[in-house]
């Protein structure tokens, strides 16, 4: 692992309406770190994602992608995001698109790249991922697994600097879960610099580097993951991690290794 | 330009009121008449025998498959030539009525079909006949459900109208050739416009009490 | 066999007039979809002012009924350039048909999912390249079915040039039914003739939603 950072918050503070989702939250995430975010349903992870690509704008506090800080005034945001990957729990393929078309429609368009280039370019991510047979298949025609892939690969292809997972597997049926975490582990292995919220611990317990616990809008306690799960700090941790191995249980077929 | 407007606005109101009140009578009786017409036509297709069928559907259809203002020529220039001449009121009313009872007849139908063939069941179960489940279960229902669609057919009835104004040859064009038409028909414009803007409050509450959770209808009218 | 010569000739002469009606609805159909695509867009997308007036127009333009449209643009655009009846009263067709286009394609934009959005932005498109190449696309296959509703209105409108002058089917109809003094023969064809091209128009939409549609 390097030293190098590629993500720091600092102070992030995020309201809606009358309540205030994220209430002073900093973190850092260096080169190829796998972070895993954990915490109640509704605790603000999401809005921290969101805020860490822009596409949440947040109240205060300051946001820096390696050595540029995105929240600055006059900040090219579309730019910004070309080298953030972010996967959502509802994955959003672009309907009118084929698996290959969605993962190259960035290159064309956002990167102005050759079309041959993308192509060929979206074919290699797809391979990545694990579904080059699917390049001509409709979002509809696939399962919500290889939706999921799909949207990886289309993340992927614009080579960004750090990947955002927002509850990826939180809408899929149990049996295709394996599949997206053994991708997103391979990516783990291959070096990416990864930020994932998610309520699957086995995958944080075997794949991440550090463990932040989130709860109304605060960080509680954030660790290194072996400290996190067998020695955490705080009553309210341990309180946490236990339900939720309960509810998620430790080992599912089909899952990594 | 606008004082010549308002001169104009001044100098041609007692027609242009006259005017408004004929344009609503003649929307309300269209109005009524197209649900005359246009609920036993949706009850027919939903519930009719083979023949009953057959008859709404092309009425519907053929209703709806041609433009108001051929219909209006038809009925107006038409028929007298068959023998059968009505004033130009009686007319418009009843091609008015007939356009907008099949638009109506799709409206009610659809708002029937919503209401579920369960409910049929239900009402049948206690015992009721076919006509009472009709009448006390199903129509209830889906005239609630057709309302939305059918506030909206209200409102755009008052447009309608104007077409009729053009064969029935109106002050309004014959005033015309005193006046700038762009007033003429500006000033015709607005009216509308308020005209259009009253009815949909008025629907619009009337909507609001009635109000049921259930089913959006497609609006298909102008 | 005289009346039987009148026929064929009445026939042939409305049908001509079949070429100036679907002329008219063509030309206001595509009128109406540019500028009520850009009314949308701008509904949906504009800035607070901008989508206000965008709103303002449509309904304003909704409450007024096509055919004084018609007489109002006819008169101010001959006040101003010299164009054919035919023309300007495609042209008002279309004006009107784009505030009514632009409620179905306010609809279906936004019926495309919200995720949509978000994910071409995560991906570094520009609002505007997303809404060229994401949103668009799939809320023109979304207002398909809705859309058939208005060509047809549209179909049927065109008759209403009539009052300008405009030598399409009721014009053309009047005209016979005049010459040879058979109104009712002479409407009825053009009813007959209107009837057939509403049908078809229809079942050719009705073929190009199953072809476009997109499975959500």
């Amino acid at each position: 692992m390097n030293d190098e950072t590629i993500i720091r918050v600092e102070d992030l503070r995020k309201s809606y309406q009358e309540s205030e989702i994220i209430k002073g939250i900093s973190l850092t995430v260096r080169e190829q770190e796998v972070v895993v975010i954990i915490g109640p349903s509704g605790t603000g992870k999401s809005t921290l994602l969101r805020c860490i690509n822009l596409l949440t704008r947040p109240d205060s506090g300051r946001i820096w992608l390696k050595e540029q800080e995105i929240t600055a005034p006059h900040t090219d945001e579309d730019k910004v995001r070309q080298h953030i990957g972010m996967v959502f729990q509802d994955f959003n393929l672009f309907n009118h698109l084929t698996a290959l078309q969605n993962v190259t429609i960035g290159l064309t368009k956002v990167l102005r790249m050759d079309s041959r280039e993308a192509r060929d370019k979206g074919l290699w991510e797809l391979e990545r991922v694990g579904l080059v047979e699917k390049a001509a298949s409709y979002p509809a025609q696939l399962s919500g697994g290889q939706k999921q892939r799909v949207a990886i690969a289309r993340a992927l292809a614009m080579d960004p600097d750090v990947m955002l997972f927002d509850e990826p597997t939180s809408a899929l049926d149990p049996e295709l879960i394996g599949e997206v975490l053994g991708v997103m582990q391979k990516l783990a292995r291959e070096g990416m610099t990864m930020l994932v919220v998610t309520h699957e611990m086995g995958f944080a317990r075997e794949v991440s580097d550090r463990i932040v616990f989130m709860e109304n809008g605060y960080i509680v306690e954030e660790g290194p993951s072996r400290q996190m799960f067998y020695a955490p700090k705080f009553t309210r941790t341990r309180e946490f991690l236990g339900k939720i191995s309960e509810l998620y249980g430790e080992n599912r077929p089909g899952e990594m290794q | 330009m606008l004082d010549t407007l308002l001169l104009f606005l001044q100098r041609t109101a007692p027609e242009l009121v006259q005017g408004t009140k004929i344009t609503l009578q003649l929307a309300l009786i269209a109005l009524s008449l197209g649900i005359l017409f246009g609920l036993p036509a949706a009850l027919a297709r939903v519930y009719g025998g083979v023949i009953a069928r057959r008859l709404a559907i092309g009425y519907i259809e053929l209703f709806r498959g041609t433009p108001l203002l051929v219909q209006l020529f038809l009925v107006y220039y038409g028929l007298p030539d068959l023998g059968l001449t009505f004033s130009r009121l009686f007319a418009a009313s009843i091609t008015l009525g007939l356009n907008s009872g099949a638009y109506q007849a799709e409206y009610f139908r659809g708002a029937i079909q919503a209401v579920g063939s369960g409910q049929m069941v239900a009402a049948r179960a206690v015992g009721m006949s076919r006509l009472q489940a009709i009448c006390y279960i199903i129509l209830p229902q889906a005239l609630r459900l057709a309302l939305p669609a059918w506030s909206n057919e209200a409102v755009s009835m008052i447009k309608y109208t104007a077409v009729v104004f053009l064969i029935a040859g109106q002050a309004k064009i014959l005033a015309g050739r005193y006046f700038n038409p762009i007033e003429v028909y500006l000033s015709v414009a607005l009216i509308y416009i308020f005209l259009v803007f009253v009815a949909t409050q008025i629907m619009g509450g009337i909507e609001r009490k009635m109000r049921t959770p259930g089913l959006e209808m497609e609006i298909e009218r102008h | 066999m005289e009346f039987l010569k009148d026929l064929i000739f009445l026939i042939n002469y409305l049908l001509q007039g079949t070429g100036v009606t679907l002329g008219v609805t063509l030309i206001a159909l595509s009128t109406g979809f540019l500028f009520g695509t850009l009314l949308a867009v701008l509904r949906v997308y504009g800035s607070k002012p901008v989508a206000r007036f965008a709103a303002v127009y449509s309904t304003l333009i909704r409450a007024v009924p096509v055919v004084v449209i018609i007489f109002i643009l006819f008169f101010v655009i001959a006040s101003i350039v010299d164009l054919s009846p035919f023309l300007s009263g495609a042209l008002a067709l279309g004006f009107a048909s784009a505030a009514y286009q632009s409620e179905v394609f306010r609809g279906a934009i936004l019926s495309v999912p919200a995720g949509q959005m978000m994910a071409a932005r995560a991906i570094g498109m520009s609002r505007l390249k997303a809404i060229s190449y994401i949103i668009l696309p799939q809320a023109i296959r979304l207002a398909i079915p809705p859309w058939s509703n208005e060509a047809a209105i549209v179909l049927k409108d065109s008759s209403l040039v009539f009052v300008i002058g405009v030598p399409e089917i009721l014009r053309r109809a009047q005209y016979v039914s005049a010459r040879t003094l058979e109104p009712f023969i002479a409407f009825s064809a053009a009813a007959a003739i209107y009837f057939i091209m509403t049908f078809l128009v229809n079942r050719g939409l009705d073929f190009f939603e199953r072809r476009y549609r997109i499975l959500m």
